[in-house]
């Protein structure tokens, strides 16, 4: 599968590998708060694979998922402690709130180990996060939509769930892109909430009031719905990007075979847990210069990649990519300025 | 005449020794499934075994224990309380709000929490509501106030209260002293003072009480304040660990604490409560439910349903025993 990882990937082959120490006899633990749905599913099947592999190259000593019981903070955070007890070296957390596990974070610091937070990161000091460029993947998709519709014209825009930074971060993203591109104007905007029933109904509500549309732009999960609603109201079909979910690219490649359809998708690969992994990896290996918080590449496929991904994925699920070694370093490369 | 009544005195005196031997056994029981427990703790992970696991395995039992003790006054009077969860995170959202940035305005509000507490032991005496009704209709108040007060996590500790929580006491850790005197002083009010009799009677027997002349409004709107009490401690502690508030932070309490009770030798006819055992039930199920779990190295698809598994092998174990007794 050919990936286009949007930042650094070029210098993932220049990016050297300096072991300063050994990690062989290391513990990492990945503390986990819910595993309930498909992309929490497809998080900690990428982190299994990966950690699996690592503990038999003999990279690392032992990688262990917990997962907790409920999604509640009191419970991941007596489970950080316990796993401070248990003597892990590092511990990755997809944590269940934002603040209130930093008294359990602290103690796990104090207590020497390292912790590497991504999804649902912490926002401790001492904890590294791996964050996903929503807002660039925002701007992205609006040089993206420039490419397909070099006239410009009228955007639709579908939100995310509302009130969470993940939805901020993509509609800034976005405004930035539509003030770099003043061809385009954004001519309604609905709330999607990552759902494709969501936004088919939403699309299908605003679709009389609007102008013609060439484009939407949207935050994955919510392309499929969006294509529907057009069809049912027998509108023309715009540009709309799409989020790498398994129905999106199947939809995308039904047009494309018919017409020759273009678009772009792109989202947040369930497998930055492995990527996480990696980071808690070099830490532990001793390198000192790896920021506190590690801005890292979202997955996109572009039309000539897109369908060799599509088989892969699960039905009804959404694409992942499985984060190397190599791939961490020219993440953290990149973001040492 | 005088042979036969010999008689009777000594198969009298055997029953309440047989009796008394069944208390006894009732009143270990919670301490043997703590010890159990710690047993199984101690040969999975002999380093949690010392002064650093215990305050850090324990710490966060010591909130659980509180909202157990606030909900044993509750079941103490033959009442259930559904929102004691979420009032604890009502509670840890204005801890880490208003009584960090304007403390004054903060103690009014937890003192006003407690007089709405006692107000709903108040109108389900006066109505005669179901209590299961009332306070699953308050639960839903208190989660939707703990959001208004911190709509997205966050907030942040008083510092003397992350003192108190972060107290390092010379050999035996903080969590145990704490477990020890909430178990006491508890004990004290409820087991050995005359009014702590009339509160348990009012559970147990209302009629009785009614007709001696005590005010069951009275008896019931004291238990509800105390629930309201250890409620309010409860989240306090919480917030002083966990020093950062989340409107969720104590949803899972209600079921802990019920559970905390029942282990701890409750029961729910009313009146037949112990604060001690209450303790411990909720330090066992603490412990039980995550260190435990942690050690056992169980593969992931597999852990919630394990808890669930430890939560009913440790209840099941209660009843078994209590079975025996009768």
């Amino acid at each position: 599968m050919k990936k286009l990882l949007v930042l650094g990937a070029l210098a993932a082959m220049l990016a050297s590998g300096t072991a300063l120490a050994d990690t062989s006899g290391k513990k990492i633990a990945f503390s986990n708060n819910y595993a309930g749905n498909s992309w929490r599913q497809a998080m900690l099947d990428s982190y299994g694979i990966v950690t699996k592999k690592a503990v038999d190259d003999k990279i690392v000593g032992a990688a262990d998922i917990f997962t907790t019981a409920d999604k509640e903070v009191p419970t991941q955070a007596a489970q950080v402690q316990n796993l401070i007890l248990q003597g892990y070296d590092a511990i990755v957390i997809n944590a269940a709130s934002p603040d209130a596990l930093n008294g359990a974070i602290k103690q796990a610091c104090d207590a020497g180990i390292t912790v590497v937070s991504f999804d649902g990161t912490v926002t401790e000091p001492c904890a590294y996060r791996v964050v996903v460029d929503f807002k660039d993947m925002g701007k992205q998709e609006v040089e993206q939509m420039a490419k397909f519709q070099p006239k410009g014209g009228n955007l639709l825009e579908i939100r995310g769930l509302a009130g969470t930074s993940i939805d901020d971060a993509i509609h800034a993203g976005i405004l930035e892109g539509v003030a770099a591109h003043p061809e385009f104007k954004i001519v309604g905007s609905v709330t999607g909430d990552w759902d494709q029933t969501t936004a088919q109904k939403a699309v299908a509500t605003i679709l009389p009031s609007l102008p013609d549309v060439v484009g939407i732009v949207d935050q994955g999960g919510d392309g499929y719905g969006a294509a529907q609603a057009f069809a049912a109201a027998g509108k023309p079909r715009p540009t709309i990007i799409m989020g790498n979910r398994q129905d999106e690219l199947k939809w995308w490649k039904e047009q494309k075979d018919k017409d020759g359809y273009k678009t772009w998708s792109a989202s947040i690969a369930p497998g930055v847990s492995s990527l996480a992994f990696w980071v808690a990896q070099q830490v532990l290996d001793g390198r000192k210069d790896i920021p506190h918080d590690l801005l890292v590449p979202y997955l996109a496929f572009t039309q000539d990649d897109f369908e060799a991904a599509l088989p892969k994925i699960k039905e009804g699920g959404v694409a992942t990519h499985e984060y190397t070694q190599e791939d961490a370093l020219a993440a953290i490369k990149a973001n040492i300025k | 005449m005088t042979a036969a009544s010999l008689d009777t005195t000594a198969r009298s005196s055997a029953e309440r020794g047989a009796l008394a031997r069944a208390r006894l056994l009732r009143g270990l029981l919670p301490a043997l499934s703590l010890a159990l427990v710690l047993l199984a703790i101690a040969w999975l992970n002999p380093r949690a075994i010392s002064y650093f696991g215990f305050s850090l395995m324990l710490n966060l039992a010591i909130p659980i224990a509180l909202a157990t003790i606030a909900q044993m006054f509750v079941i103490a009077g033959n009442e259930l309380d559904l929102s004691i969860g979420t009032f604890v995170g009502f509670v840890g959202c204005v801890t880490a709000t208003w009584l960090k940035d304007a403390p004054l305005i903060g103690v009014a509000i937890l003192l006003g929490s407690i007089g709405i507490y006692a107000l709903l032991g108040a109108l389900i005496h006066l109505r005669n509501l179901p209590s299961i009704v009332v306070t699953l209709g308050m639960s839903f108040v208190w989660q939707g106030l703990a959001i208004l007060v911190l709509p997205k996590p966050g907030g942040k500790a008083p510092d003397w209260l992350l003192a108190i929580m972060s107290f390092k006491p010379p050999f035996i850790p903080f969590p145990i002293i704490a477990a020890l005197l909430i178990g006491l002083v508890v004990h004290f009010g409820l087991m050995r003072t005359s009014y702590g009799v009339i509160l348990r009677g009012s559970g147990g027997n209302p009629a009785a009480l009614k007709r001696a002349g005590w005010s069951l409004l009275k008896t019931k709107i004291v238990l509800f304040a105390l629930a309201g009490l250890f409620g309010v401690l409860s989240g306090m502690a919480l917030i002083g660990i966990t020093t950062s508030a989340d409107a969720n932070i104590g949803n899972g309490y209600t079921l802990l604490a019920i559970a905390g009770v029942i282990l701890g030798g409750g029961e729910f006819v009313g009146g037949r409560v112990s604060p001690i055992g209450a303790v411990i039930g909720a330090l066992t199920l603490a412990l039980a439910a995550s260190p435990l779990l942690t050690f056992m190295h169980i593969p992931p698809d597999w852990q919630v349903a394990a808890n669930g598994a430890i939560l009913i092998i440790v209840l099941a174990a209660r009843v078994l025993i209590s079975r025996r007794e009768r």
